[in-house]
């Protein structure tokens, strides 16, 4: 056993804009993933068939192939198609909001369904329109009941950033690999990323918590 | 005035109101009595279109919302309901819950909803709740904060679906307490209650309701004392 970890320690810049790009990867999916999630939930118990038609069928692709597949057909497919290229970031914003989007739907789908009738029917009954009763009052319920869920999806998302290193993107695998090619060294620099990663999810975790102890506040009072 | 002509509901298979025609004229207070399934609730929830006729017309002050192209939000407006859950909003204060619809749905302003929220909590006894969540609230608070929150929009209409039948018996006197209050004040009410002695106290009329069809429609005395029919007389011999 000769582990020198100072080896990793020089090569420090790599590991910081690494984590700073898996950082604002996941930040910005998670975002676009929750708004388009949302909009494909309503879609999805909407009455309008087609519309239902679709969702279902947006989420069996999404969830019936495998993630790194979806990248490199955004990635490197899309151009041949389209005559566009794509950066490597702006490939993995695509596909992992478009892929985050299917899982959150199906969250938020759930945990619309699970709201009592009676809370519609309180709300029509005083007049309150659709937008305002879902945005008011059936969202801001469902997502007490799904936030734990939501929140696996993003620890998961912030873990799956990694494969982005397949399209060249120097996130922060791609940067333990970089450091490896260098320095000839490979348990060092893979084990300080598992470590990086585990606390980022550890601190997104302990956010998680407070968070839902916020939600949850009408229950404590 | 409400008005229904000739309505008949049917969930698939199973036809729940079989022609009902009903006209329950500005201010009066009207209380639907009948068996569990006949039908009393369907009633009530086509007032403000929370069901929609299979066929026939309901009319609300002049209004056909049995029209797809009548403005049925504006029409609820007008028409508080009560539901036998209460289905407060649990994620919002009692205060929260009062001032919403008006605040979103009247455009009142929040300190006008606010004051009025405090006048009306005082009517219920409430006003010490006002910051409380409703989990920390009796069942009878509860609907009785119901009640205020319906009262909020100011409707011409109170529907009241069963008010006190998820009580604990200690707790459906306040209710109806609130519920009487408002009885001759104007407000036209209809109410779906199995609270026998109630109804004969705070109604002018009873509709005695039996497999989707409206059996007998009298005053309270005659119901209570000589139910024209043996449907009724049978009913009133279980639950009294």
């Amino acid at each position: 056993m000769n582990l020198d970890f100072s080896i990793v320690w020089q090569y420090w810049p790599f590991l910081y804009h690494g984590a700073l790009l898996t950082l604002q990867m996941t930040f910005i999916c998670v975002i676009c993933g929750f708004v388009l999630g949302v909009l494909l939930s309503l879609i999805k118990i909407s009455k309008c068939t087609p519309l239902v038609w679709f969702g279902r069928f947006y989420t069996s692709i999404f969830r019936g192939t495998p993630l790194l597949v979806q990248l490199c057909i955004v990635h490197f497919g899309l151009p041949q198609l389209l005559g566009v290229t794509f950066t490597a970031t702006q490939s993995g914003i695509l596909t992992f909001s478009l892929n985050s989007a299917a899982y959150i739907s199906e969250i938020f789908r759930g945990g619309i369904q699970a709201i009592d009738k009676g809370q519609y029917e309180a709300a029509m009954s005083l007049g309150v329109g659709y937008k305002d009763m879902m945005k008011d009052i059936i969202l801001p319920q469902a997502v007490r009941h799904i936030l734990p869920s939501l929140v696996n999806e993003a620890v998961a998302l912030l873990k799956e950033t990694s494969i982005l290193s397949y399209v060249g993107a120097v996130e922060l695998l791609r940067a333990a690999d970089q450091i490896t090619v260098m320095t000839y060294r490979f348990f060092e620099p893979y084990l300080v990323i598992a470590v990086i990663y585990y606390i980022f999810v550890m601190i997104l975790s302990a956010f998680a918590s407070r968070l839902e102890r916020w939600v949850n506040r009408s229950d404590l009072v | 005035m409400i008005s229904f002509d000739k309505i008949h509901k049917s969930f698939g298979k199973l036809e729940v109101l079989k022609g009902i025609d009903l006209q329950i004229p500005k201010g009066q207070v009207v209380t639907l009595i009948g068996p569990s399934g006949s039908g009393k609730s369907t009633i009530l929830r086509c007032i403000n279109g929370l069901e929609m006729p299979t066929s026939g017309t309901v009319t609300v002050d002049g209004v056909n919302i049995t029209d797809p192209k009548a403005d049925i939000q504006k029409v609820r407006r007008n028409i508080g309901m009560v539901f036998q859950h209460f289905n407060l909003f649990p994620h919002m204060t009692v205060m929260e819950n009062m001032i919403y619809a008006p605040t979103h749905v009247a455009k009142v302003s929040k300190e006008e909803a606010q004051a009025k929220a405090m006048k009306l909590l005082k009517l219920v006894g409430l006003t010490e709740k006002a910051e409380a969540y409703p989990n920390k609230l009796s069942g009878g608070q509860k609907q009785r904060i119901a009640i205020a929150r319906a009262l909020a929009m100011e409707p011409q209409i109170m529907l009241f679906d069963e008010p006190t039948s998820a009580l604990d018996p200690e707790m459906v006197k306040e209710v109806l307490e609130v519920i009487k209050g408002l009885a001759h004040t104007g407000i036209t009410m209809a109410l779906v209650t199995h609270e026998m002695g109630f109804a004969r106290e705070v109604s002018d009329r009873i509709c005695f309701i039996d497999d989707g069809q409206i059996l007998e429609d009298t005053t309270p005395d005659q119901f209570f004392r000589q139910p024209a029919t043996d449907r009724a007389k049978a009913f009133l011999e279980k639950v009294l």
